[in-house]
């Protein structure tokens, strides 16, 4: 079969994998995120900063954008090669859906490191 | 006891309809759906359905019975409550009222190569598998090819011509695991595309109906997990 050339791993069990792994990365940055937000008194905005200022902190922001990115493409190409047959309409929506991803992962970066 | 069935002649009908049939059953006894369409067609000839063995071993009555696939032979009408909808399998074209073609079905079935390949030299008797080995077909050489499992995947609704179905992969994952097969990673590699087997989303409407209570799900995970390992 003819690799989908637009699919993030270019084979089945590439994107199935990348899919599992960022799903893992996603689920530690929320709950890491989560037990932040709910722990007591640490939602002043100059705890807030100090999260964001670290670096270490940063790249796990990043990493975990980058991680939505990939889970984002992998998940939306395939919906819209189940459900989008025209290929033009289809190829736009891939086009799209690809290049949001990378915009996202360099304005995050940017905002990131704006701190 | 009231039958709506799906009927369609391609040839002559602008669309299908749905028609009601009434069968009086006697009271007290119980019959199967299969005999029920059979004991119709009497009143009405031109239905036409696929029947064989009349004992769910051939695999030739897949229907949609109440919304859920399964064999019309080896389900009691008493199970199935007071009006019973029959329509022919989901996600195929049908030929005529519950006739559908299965082109597509066994296309997928033929992609998998479904027989044992072996290029080492062939013994002088036969090739010999230790019972340990034999073991593990269990639970998948019974498929009878029914189609009633891949005809209720919509992964295969949505792309038929790409995505295996759950019929082909349990029939794959058979050869891939038979200690008597050479061709394991060529089997694999074979799978390893966006649609072939990773289409399958785990929605397992396969193993809700498998009427041979077979587990496709699990081969493909099996498959999966034979992939990594290769691929790690
Ligand atoms: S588990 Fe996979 S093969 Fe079975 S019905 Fe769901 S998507 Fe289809
Ligand atoms: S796995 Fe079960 S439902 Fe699917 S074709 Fe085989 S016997 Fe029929
Ligand atoms: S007639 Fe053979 S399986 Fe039902």
């Amino acid at each position: 079969m003819v690799a989908s050339t637009t699919s993030l791993g270019r084979s089945g069990l590439h994107d199935w994998v990348i899919q599992r792994i960022t799903a893992v990365v996603l689920a530690v940055y929320v709950v890491y995120l989560s037990a932040f937000v709910f722990s007591a008194d640490s939602l002043t905005f100059a705890a807030w900063q100090g999260l964001f200022g670290q670096t270490w902190f940063k790249i796990f922001s990043l990493i975990s954008i980058a991680a939505l990115s990939f889970h984002a493409w992998i998940g939306m190409w395939v919906i819209s090669t189940d459900y989008i047959k025209p290929t033009g309409i289809r190829l736009v929506f891939q086009a799209l859906l690809i290049l949001s991803c990378f915009a996202f992962i360099i304005w995050g970066a940017q905002i990131l490191w704006s701190v | 006891m009231l039958f709506s069935i799906y009927r369609y002649n391609p040839e002559t009908d602008k669309k299908p309809r749905m028609q009601d049939y009434e069968l009086n059953i006697e009271e007290g006894s119980d019959i199967m759906l299969l005999d029920a369409l059979i004991a119709l067609k009497e009143q009405e000839p031109t239905l036409s359905f696929r029947r064989s063995c009349r004992e769910g071993v051939c695999g030739s009555d897949g229907l949609n019975i109440n919304g859920k696939n399964g064999l019309a032979c080896i389900t009691p009408v008493s199970s199935l409550g007071k009006k019973v909808v029959v329509r022919p399998l989901p996600g195929l074209p049908v030929i005529r009222d519950l006739v559908v073609d299965m082109q597509q079905f066994y296309r997928q079935y033929e992609k998998i190569r479904p027989y044992l390949i072996n290029n080492d030299e062939p013994p002088a008797r036969e090739r010999l598998q230790s019972p340990e080995d034999r073991e593990k077909l269990d639970g998948l050489y019974e498929c009878i090819l029914c189609a009633c499992c891949t005809t209720s995947c919509p992964s295969f609704w949505w792309n038929p011509d790409k995505f295996i179905g759950p019929s082909g992969l349990l029939q794959a994952y058979r050869f891939i695991i038979d200690s008597r097969d050479t061709e394991t990673s060529s089997r694999l590699a074979d799978l390893d595309d966006a649609y072939s087997l990773f289409r399958c989303r785990g929605i397992m409407n396969c193993v809700d109906v498998c009427p041979k209570g077979l587990n496709p799900t699990q081969a493909i995970g099996h498959i999966r997990s034979m992939m990594l390992q290769q691929g790690l």
